[in-house]
């Protein structure tokens, strides 16, 4: 296993420019996932990195080896693809073997390595079949197997379980962190699934528009998003922003709704009456029964998902979901009042996140 | 009403493309009286002796032999050639690349008429007239650009990923190539080897004008010139029709499951 640096990486496809001058640092067993949506050139990047693609300019170490310009055999890495790319002609048991093959290694090994690889991930039965005969979790498992085999330095995932259904989803994600602390490897893994970065990451860095939004442990992005964009990405339902404006009472939004911004605020801000933006997470607001409110509408629709009431609530022609128990006592139609809770805004100036 | 014109129209357009070879084939098995019988006997009483007449008489083998050497070497390189060509067009991007096959269409369609003299003369001053290279050469040029097109299509459809996964697997472009990508375009690869080789195998214009001498001659002209100066021998051009025919049905019969089969079935998602 080995760390990998990425320094100043750049691509562009004619004009467009993809990425744009990106450095991150994978430690050396680290699963870090490229968090972003679809566009945002997470997947260039990782082929970057694979050698699959060439950059503009920068440079990738992984150890203390520069490989940006040897050929992706060279580079001692595995990559799996989100088609997963098994090889049709070929049955598991040669795929799984056919990289040592490539590289020469000896019969018996390989017959040790194929054996012990399909045991670690239940393909003991299916070695002679062809991809074609498999289930899409039994050829993920192979695309797995493949990458594992040879014990690269460096794991690179492409958006690997996106193909599979919602339940075998879940299982492989199981099966991929429990992979990642029997192997110790170091894993670069992309996708556009908050549940798969926020489950299975060491480490997050978020990607949007070909430029990283911030980097950090999967609560940090969570809790402290740095950008309205972090903010809106990773949660679900979706953070709810509303613009306001602070003076020496508090934050206001439009006229009525009030919150009390004191201790979260640099002096500077407090004082003028800047423009900002307010976001509270739906898990953060709460029924305030007879205290003060900070807004108050009407509840339009109440998602009930079993576990979690979901309610949408109109107030003053703006619009809040709040996330509930599911014994939460609310009807469509009914009035409501809700407030943040304690010390559960985010507050953003032109986009980034200021106060704490 | 559907299911009933269907096979109506299967079996007009089988019965109109395959009367001819029906007939001769029939003729072949007529013995000499039969052959000449008004009015004609179609049920023939399976008589062999033209068969044997045009290999004893009239050479065949030879013609066979010929015919054999000359379409599988135009097979082989077209082949060779054609696949590292199409792999080429369609893994690399370039602007110019899609001309080349335009360019390339347009070769192939020149009517071989059009090219005889030119052909003629260069095969004359390379002294490859009357020589198997120089049909060879010939026919090349009319069917690698059929190759590249069948090919490329072929390798089109194949999912890169599925390359990528061997490059970054430890493989060269060659390894990839030969390992990965031609074992999955096999169908392609029969496809066009049969259409080049059916090509070869039935062409006479060129092989008439470039292949003179009768040992070096080639089937289609062999048997063309059967006739003699009084006599039409046509038991034996059918009988010899007949065995020129044999080897490419035993070809495609053969190699059509893997022609149909599309092999990279379960490659990619599914």
């Amino acid at each position: 296993m080995a760390s990998l640096t990425v320094q100043n990486i750049s691509k562009s496809f004619g004009q467009a420019g993809v990425i744009k001058n990106l450095s991150f640092e994978v430690r050396d067993g680290e699963f870090c996932v490229l968090l972003g949506p679809s566009g945002c050139g997470k997947t260039t990047l990782l082929r970057i990195i694979a050698g699959l693609e060439e950059a503009s300019g920068g440079t990738i170490v992984i150890g203390d080896r520069r490989v940006d310009t040897l050929a992706p055999r060279d580079r001692d890495l595995a990559f799996v693809f989100q088609t997963y790319a098994l090889y049709p002609h070929l049955t598991v048991a040669e795929n799984l073997a056919f990289t040592l093959e490539v590289r020469g290694a000896a019969r018996a090994e390989i017959r040790r390595r194929v054996d012990e690889t399909a045991k670690t991930l239940g393909l003991d039965g299916l070695l002679a079949r062809k991809p074609r005969e498999l289930s899409g979790g039994q050829r993920q498992r192979v695309a797995v197997g493949r990458a594992i085999i040879r014990h690269p330095k460096l794991f690179l995932f492409d958006e690997p379980l996106s193909n599979l259904d919602a339940a075998l989803r879940g299982e492989m994600r199981g099966e991929l962190a429990r992979l990642h602390k029997r192997l110790g490897a170091t894993i670069l893994y992309v996708t556009h699934d908050q549940a798969e970065a926020m489950t299975l990451a060491d480490k997050i860095i978020v990607l949007d528009r070909g430029a990283i939004q911030q980097t950090g442990a999967p609560a940090e992005i969570y809790h402290a998003p740095a950008n309205l964009f972090v903010a809106g990405f990773v949660g679900s339902p979706r953070m709810n922003f509303a613009e306001g404006a602070v003076n020496g009472a508090g934050l206001f939004i439009g006229e009525d709704c009030r919150f009390d911004v004191s201790e979260m605020l640099p002096d500077n801000v407090k004082r003028g009456d800047t423009p900002l933006t307010i976001g509270i997470r739906p898990e953060d607001l709460t029924i305030a029964a007879d205290g003060p409110a900070a807004i108050e509408g009407r509840v339009e629709i109440v998602e009930d998902l079993g576990s979690d009431k979901f309610v949408h609530v109109a107030s003053a022609g703006r619009g809040w979901v709040a996330r509930m128990a599911p014994e939460a006592p609310l009807k469509p139609g009914g009035a409501v009042r809700l407030r943040a809770a304690d010390g559960k805004l985010h507050i953003f100036h032109s986009g980034r996140r200021i106060g704490r | 009403m559907k299911t009933f014109l269907l096979p109506l129209a299967v079996a007009a357009v089988g019965i109109y493309s395959l009367l001819p070879f029906l007939w001769f084939v029939l003729a072949s098995w007529k013995s000499p009286a039969q052959l000449t019988a008004i009015p004609p006997v179609i049920v023939p009483e399976f008589h062999w002796g033209f068969y044997r007449s045009a290999i004893v008489n009239y050479g065949l083998l030879g013609y066979i032999e010929n015919s054999a050497i000359v379409a599988a070497a135009t097979t082989v390189v077209s082949i060779a050639i054609g696949a590292l060509a199409a792999y080429a067009l369609t893994r690399f991007h370039a602007a110019w690349l899609r001309w080349y096959l335009l360019v390339l269409l347009c070769v192939s369609m020149f009517p071989q008429i059009a090219v005889a003299g030119p052909v003629w003369r260069i095969l004359d001053a390379l002294g490859w007239l009357n020589r198997y290279p120089g049909i060879i050469v010939a026919y090349i040029s009319f069917s690698l650009p059929l190759a590249i097109w069948i090919l490329s299509t072929f390798f089109k459809e194949l999912p890169y990923e599925i390359e990528e996964a061997a490059l970054v697997d430890g493989c060269t472009r060659a390894q990839a190539l030969r390992r990965i990508v031609l074992p999955l375009a096999a169908p392609g690869i029969f496809t066009a080897a049969i259409l080049v080789f059916i090509y070869a195998w039935n062409e006479f214009f060129f092989a008439l004008i470039i292949l003179t001498s009768p040992p070096l001659q080639t089937l289609p002209v062999g048997i063309a010139l059967f006739p003699g100066e009084y006599t039409i021998p046509w038991g034996e051009l059918a009988a010899a029709s007949a065995i020129a025919t044999l080897p490419l049905i035993a070809l495609t019969l053969l190699f059509q499951r893997r022609i149909v089969r599309g092999l990279s079935a379960g490659a990619v998602k599914g």
